[in-house]
């Protein structure tokens, strides 16, 4: 509550200072706007003086002015509120972003010699020693060591992360903390081009630049308020021209012109469009999602095609047991007990599925063996079997072909039933795992990859939308069926080796598809770099982080979905708000124009038909209006339109009902409303 | 009853003829020409050689748009030249002298740029050399030249990855040789069936059987060759009458049926040209849509017309005029429509020609009532779209759909596409510019008039409907029209110089931008179509398309029309 207070007080400050008009040009709806308010206060200031035109009145002129200026401060508000959070959050990063001193090694050895030097001095390329207890003094490449960071400062996740060299997570931030071991690390960005340095100027918007469509859609506001500007000017020699015609009343005044031009051109989407766009991505900020460009969260409102990893986004990671197929007349019971017995010390995940099953399914706890005199025989990668000696049992488990191996080596002989459930299981996709006891095939067990819960509800609702998925393993073809099959992706692309992937994407792009990809490894680069929306996580290399143009600060694969959705968002927000406020016009003209010529031709009494009382009112009650539906709409430019997961055409026969025929009937109402309770307080 | 039967025989009649026809031109536009016109290549072919043009060599849009306005600027000097000089040229049988610098300035713009506005009556003003060599000249060739910019930016919307819009030659040369001429040499023929008149004898005099005034016992009858410039003026949404009155006259438009067919005409080759569009860009779906848009927007505005002069005028039932509607007599406002016609088909006539741009007329808008008069004139000011000049109503809607597609493609949450093309920065300036600027033209057309005694001398009438007349006559040349409301007087000569720019600016400052979108479209990849694809062949898109269209207009010229039209009809 507190912090909120903070967040309004500070952006009501910001309203102000927005009100450099340096700062509105680049906005024209809003410009027109202040330009407008600033004429009513000079001509309200004349009049105090005594200089005024024809018709004028100065109370009225100033009562506009006034309310123009709340419009252009509204609009402002809105601007600086969405800003805000991401302000509050810059520093907070920039606050970790203290100078520290960094242990520069000559050479990648713990051991070497030890200069220390300031954070900020140090360079691309140099090397430096962290060990427990430091901060890392900039973004990195580990090269020696493995240690547990600490990377809540930029995630906000507090577990600890490993990182270490090679592979996949060798890459570090500065800012984080190594909480146990030590790092040798290759610098790889210079003093103020770092991740954290990035991070805080994008969260806090400064370097936010207009995204494609933003642009576009300014140049159609822009042309609406160059038709309103010309609607306005010339209905003053309209009006003379009138007056001189039916020989009664006075032109129409500059106040009544203002009023009219403000109340026409699109100040609805105008004031709120930068917040639409500031808020947007600040809820993927919230999300832990970076993005490095604004384009990139409106392209993610695109994609056709999203490109899946299998393991860790479609399925769990890890495969289950699933099933045990005894052979050679061995009962089930007695297989799910030897093949518990044989996993008791194997703590991969895919044995310790085979624990749980046997318990669940035969009741067999794991702690009701004796197993005091066993020997347990872990997995080398010589022997490729793991198992236990127990009482003169060998029980071993591995690969069918392992076992089949290790069977004839002991006499056995492998039975058919064996190579039969082998088969079987290998055709639904499943990984078969062979048990032997004492050079004797005794059954098989069934892995399979688990596909998530939920997932064939998203890739449903993903189809809806249009969205093609496309799941990438490496397994082999037969695999890959099963699981595309059951996790309801539309596609896979199996053994897929990263150049296939590349290839894959721009195959997609010739035929003109958007494709969105995550990755993680160095080697999913080139991909990244290809892909039109690459999410990158956190936990990932360097390269991979560059090549992307989001970073998921959770590394949740699934995150992809929810970013479009975000991007979808963002983009529907602009479209409802400019059709709302397009919409308003008509009920405005039927408000000002009977007003504006109540005196030249009382006739047009008869558009008025929301019985305003007097023209000033009716005037007022406009302008009025207009001001407040800024501020009414703030919450929904902030929080952006509710995404259903819908075809186009529902979406948009929706969206058209509740911003389009909404838009036309709202200020009729609201315009009456205004127009009563200025009426009741005797203010007109 | 009476009036809905006709209104829907003549739908149903343009639509059973306009879909043949725009298969067929779409044929024609992919260098398919059907078997029965293929004996013309050879003189297409001819042409090609005598002018020195390779067919094959394609252009891009710039090359496109520098080949049209020059043309064009030459079909423009043409015609000035011919009419300054028409007294010592031949076929002047009656001796009519040079035109005025401002009025051959106007009229040769307003026939090159398809508006065909007339400050001129053509039998008093013009040689049958002027008329025959210079207008209808000129309205073979504009309507040509509408038509290949349309042309360009449908292959701009089906190509993809190139830069090449096709041959404005080729384009050109296929639209008078396989479209135009030959529909008009058919409609004249048929024409003169009708009783109009197509010769090149002079003036012929007449002794008056019945003559109300001693002094005047003679009359003359003005002649020409008028069947020829007739088909051409309706086929080609020029409008420009050969006489004064247009289709009024009975020379003009003799018959019902030569009035039925003439109407047909004008919005033929325009609805036709929806069914090119969709068999040009893959899919006839998407033309019917932008058909769909043009039917129900003319309905609505021919039902309102139609009712308000049913309605007549009660100003007229104070001075005892009766205005029911009987067997005897067609009832409602009368007032400057031709009786062989009645309410219905001039309403009927008044619609097509505002809602394309032809401007040729059988009644007398000025005498409409003032909501009867405010149909044609909104017609106008919705840009031409509704129909429209042919091939310029069409790329003009196709602009709106560009926004509409724009607005309700972020409503969906995604980047805008049309046709698989995806809408951005660029083409949405153009569509910007090509949407607002004909709003722009007559309103400080309109405002400069009015405050300007030299416009203000224009208007022949007090109050509101003074104002109407001027109004009306910026709608139409700012649009492209060339309607008239009849009754501003354009002796002075502010009307002709600004409307003459008034003309040259919607025209070609809107060619220019189309061309400029048909040239980014057709650089771009066709994204194939998916359920998050916004559709744009369904009725919801037409029910926006028809928003868009009716929002923009309305919003730029209520207050106009509120001190216009509508003040007098609620003054009534």
């Amino acid at each position: 509550m507190n912090n909120n207070q903070k967040l309004y007080r500070r952006a009501l400050g910001d309203a102000f200072s927005k009100l450099n008009p340096r700062h509105l040009v680049r906005n024209p709806v809003m410009f027109v706007v202040e330009i407008g308010s600033l004429l009513l206060t000079v001509l309200f200031a004349f009049s105090l003086v005594g200089i005024e035109g024809p018709g004028d009145n100065p109370g009225f002129t100033g009562t506009i002015a006034a309310w123009l200026w709340f419009t252009v401060l509204f609009a402002n508000f809105a601007e600086a509120l969405a800003e805000g959070r991401g302000k509050a959050q810059a520093d907070a990063l920039r606050r970790t972003r203290t100078e520290t001193p960094a242990k520069k090694v000559a050479a990648a050895d713990r051991n070497a010699k030890v200069e220390t030097v300031a954070s900020t001095a140090l360079r691309k390329d140099d090397l430096v020693l962290v060990e427990a207890g430091d901060l890392i003094p900039s973004d990195g490449e580990v090269v020696v060591g493995i240690a547990a960071v600490d990377e809540s400062a930029v995630t906000g996740e507090s577990a600890p992360v490993i990182r270490e060299s090679g592979g996949d997570r060798s890459a570090v931030t500065g800012g984080t903390r190594v909480i146990s071991d030590w790092l040798v690390v290759k610098i790889t960005s210079n003093p103020g081009e770092g991740f954290l340095d990035r991070m805080i100027s994008l969260v806090e918007g400064a370097k936010r630049q207009k995204t494609p469509n933003e642009i576009a859609l300014t140049i159609l506001l822009a042309g609406f308020t160059i038709v309103f500007l010309v609607v306005v000017a010339t209905l003053l020699p309209f009006s003379i021209y009138s007056v001189q015609a039916a020989g009664q009343g006075t032109a129409v005044t500059v106040t009544v012109l203002v009023a009219l031009l403000v109340c026409l051109i699109p100040t609805t989407i105008g004031g709120l469009l930068n917040a639409i766009g500031i808020a947007g991505m600040d809820r993927l900020i919230r999300r832990n999602v970076l993005a490095m460009s604004g384009r990139a969260v409106e392209a993610a409102g695109d994609v056709d095609v999203l490109l899946l990893d299998k393991t860790g986004t479609i399925t769990l990671g890890n495969r289950q047991a699933v099933e045990f197929v005894p052979v050679g007349g061995v009962r089930p019971q007695e297989l799910a007990r030897l093949t518990q017995l044989a996993s008791l010390a194997d703590e991969t995940p895919e044995g310790r599925s085979i624990v749980t099953l046997a318990e669940k399914e035969f009741d067999l706890t794991p702690n009701g063996h004796s197993t005091q005199l066993a020997e347990f025989i872990p997995f080398t990668a010589q022997t490729r079997m793991s198992g236990i000696n127990l009482n003169g049992d060998a029980i071993r488990k591995g690969a069918p072909d392992t076992i089949a191996q290790y069977v004839r080596e002991q006499g056995g002989t492998i039975p058919g039933a064996l190579q039969t459930a082998v088969e079987a299981i290998a055709r639904t996709g499943g990984t078969p795992l062979a048990v032997a006891r004492n050079g004797r095939a005794v059954g098989v067990v069934h892995l399979k990859d688990v596909v998530k819960p939920g997932m064939k509800e998203r890739f449903r609702q993903m189809r809806a939308m249009g969205i093609k998925t496309v799941m990438i393993t490496g397994d082999n073809p037969l695999t890959a069926t099963a699981i595309a099959a059951e996790a309801g992706v539309d596609d896979f692309l199996a053994e897929a080796t990263p150049e296939a992937k590349l290839k894959l994407i721009r195959q997609y792009q010739a035929e003109g598809r958007l494709v969105a990809m995550t990755g993680d490894g160095t080697n999913d680069a080139p991909a990244l770099a290809q892909a039109d929306v690459a999410v990158a996580m956190n936990s990932g290399t360097q390269p991979a982080r560059e090549a992307a143009n989001m970073v998921d600060l959770d590394s949740d694969p699934t995150k992809l979905i929810e970013i479009v959705e975000i991007g979808k968002q963002l983009l529907m927000t602009r479209g409802a708000l400019t059709t709302f406020s397009v919409a308003n016009d008509v009920a405005k003209y039927f408000a000002i124009i009977p007003a504006a010529f109540a005196a030249t031709y009382p006739a047009l009494g008869a558009l008025n038909f929301m019985g305003l009382a007097t023209p000033q009112s009716a005037i007022l009650s406009a302008v009025i209006f207009n001001a407040l539906v800024i501020i009414a709409l703030v919450p929904l430019a902030l929080r952006g339109v509710p995404y259903r997961p819908l075809p186009a055409a529902r979406l948009l026969r929706d969206n058209l009902l509740i911003y389009g025929l909404g838009g036309l009937i709202a200020p009729f109402v609201g315009i009456k409303l205004i127009d009563l309770i200025l009426v009741a307080l005797g203010l007109v | 009853m009476n009036a809905w039967m006709q209104i829907s025989l003549y739908l149903v009649l343009l639509l059973l003829l306009a879909w043949p026809l725009g298969v067929t031109m779409a044929r024609i536009y992919q260098g398919n020409v059907p078997g029965w016109l293929r004996p013309f290549r050879s003189l297409e072919r001819l042409f090609y050689r005598l002018a020195g043009v390779d067919e094959n060599q394609e252009m891009t849009w710039q090359q496109y748009a520098l080949v049209l306005l020059l043309f064009n600027a030459a079909g423009f000097l043409a015609v000035y030249l011919l009419l300054r000089l028409q007294a010592w040229l031949p076929l002047n049988p009656d001796g009519l002298t040079a035109v005025s610098p401002a009025l051959a300035l106007n009229t040769a713009v307003s026939f090159a740029s398809n508006t065909n506005w007339q400050f001129y009556g053509g039998e008093t003003t013009l040689s049958y050399l002027s008329q025959m060599l210079g207008l209808a000249v000129q309205n073979f060739l504009s309507a040509a030249s509408g038509m290949a910019v349309l042309v360009a930016l449908m292959r701009g919307l089906s190509r993809q990855r190139t830069d090449k819009l096709g041959s404005f030659w080729v384009d050109m040369t296929r639209s008078v040789l396989y479209i135009l001429l030959p529909l008009a040499i058919l409609l004249a023929v048929f024409l003169v069936s009708q009783g109009v008149v197509q010769t090149f004898a002079g003036a012929e005099t007449a002794v008056l059987l019945d003559p109300t005034d001693a002094a005047a016992t003679t009359q003359t009858i003005a002649r020409g060759p008028a069947a020829s410039q007739v088909a051409i003026k309706q086929l080609g949404t020029n409008g420009g009458g050969f006489f004064n009155v247009n289709s009024a006259h009975p020379l003009e438009n003799p018959t019902p049926l030569s009035n039925l067919i003439q109407m047909l005409a004008i919005l033929l080759i325009p609805a036709a040209l929806c069914f090119t569009f969709g068999d040009m860009v893959g899919s006839r779906r998407q033309g019917v849509t932008l058909l769909a848009v043009m039917v129900i927007v003319f309905v609505a505005f021919l039902g309102t017309a139609v009712y308000a002069e049913q309605q007549g005028n009660p100003r007229l039932d104070a001075l005892a005029v009766d205005q029911t509607i009987s067997a005897a007599q067609p009832g409602g406002n009368m007032e400057g429509k031709e009786a062989r016609f009645g309410i219905v088909n001039s309403a009927l006539w008044a619609t097509a020609t505002t809602a394309a741009s032809n401007g040729s007329v059988n009644s007398m808008h000025d005498a409409y009532t003032p909501l009867g008069g405010l149909v044609p004139m909104l017609l106008m000011q919705l840009g031409e779209v509704i129909f429209g000049g042919v091939g310029s109503g069409l790329y003009g809607l196709l602009a709106f759909a560009i926004v509409a597609v724009f607005v309700a493609g972020l409503m969906v949450g995604r980047t805008p596409e049309y046709l698989g093309k995806k809408i951005e920065v660029y083409e949405m300036k153009m569509a910007t510019l090509i949407i607002l600027i004909p709003p722009l033209v007559v309103l400080l057309g309109t405002a400069l008039a009015v405050s300007t005694s030299a416009g203000q001398s224009g208007a022949t009438n007090p109050g509101p409907h003074g104002f109407s007349q001027i109004l009306y006559a910026f709608s139409s040349q700012g649009n492209n029209n060339g309607s008239a409301f009849a009754g501003l007087n354009g002796s002075h000569p502010f009307y002709p110089l600004s409307g003459a720019l008034a003309m040259l600016i919607a025209r070609y400052w809107l060619m220019i931008p189309v061309l400029a979108i048909a040239g980014s479209l057709a650089r771009k990849q066709i994204v194939p179509a998916s359920a998050g694809t916004l559709p744009t062949d369904s009725l919801l898109f037409v029910g926006w398309l028809i928003a868009i269209v009716l929002l923009v207009g309305a919003l730029a010229f209520l207050p106009a029309l509120a001190l216009g039209p509508i003040v007098e009809q609620l003054l009534l």
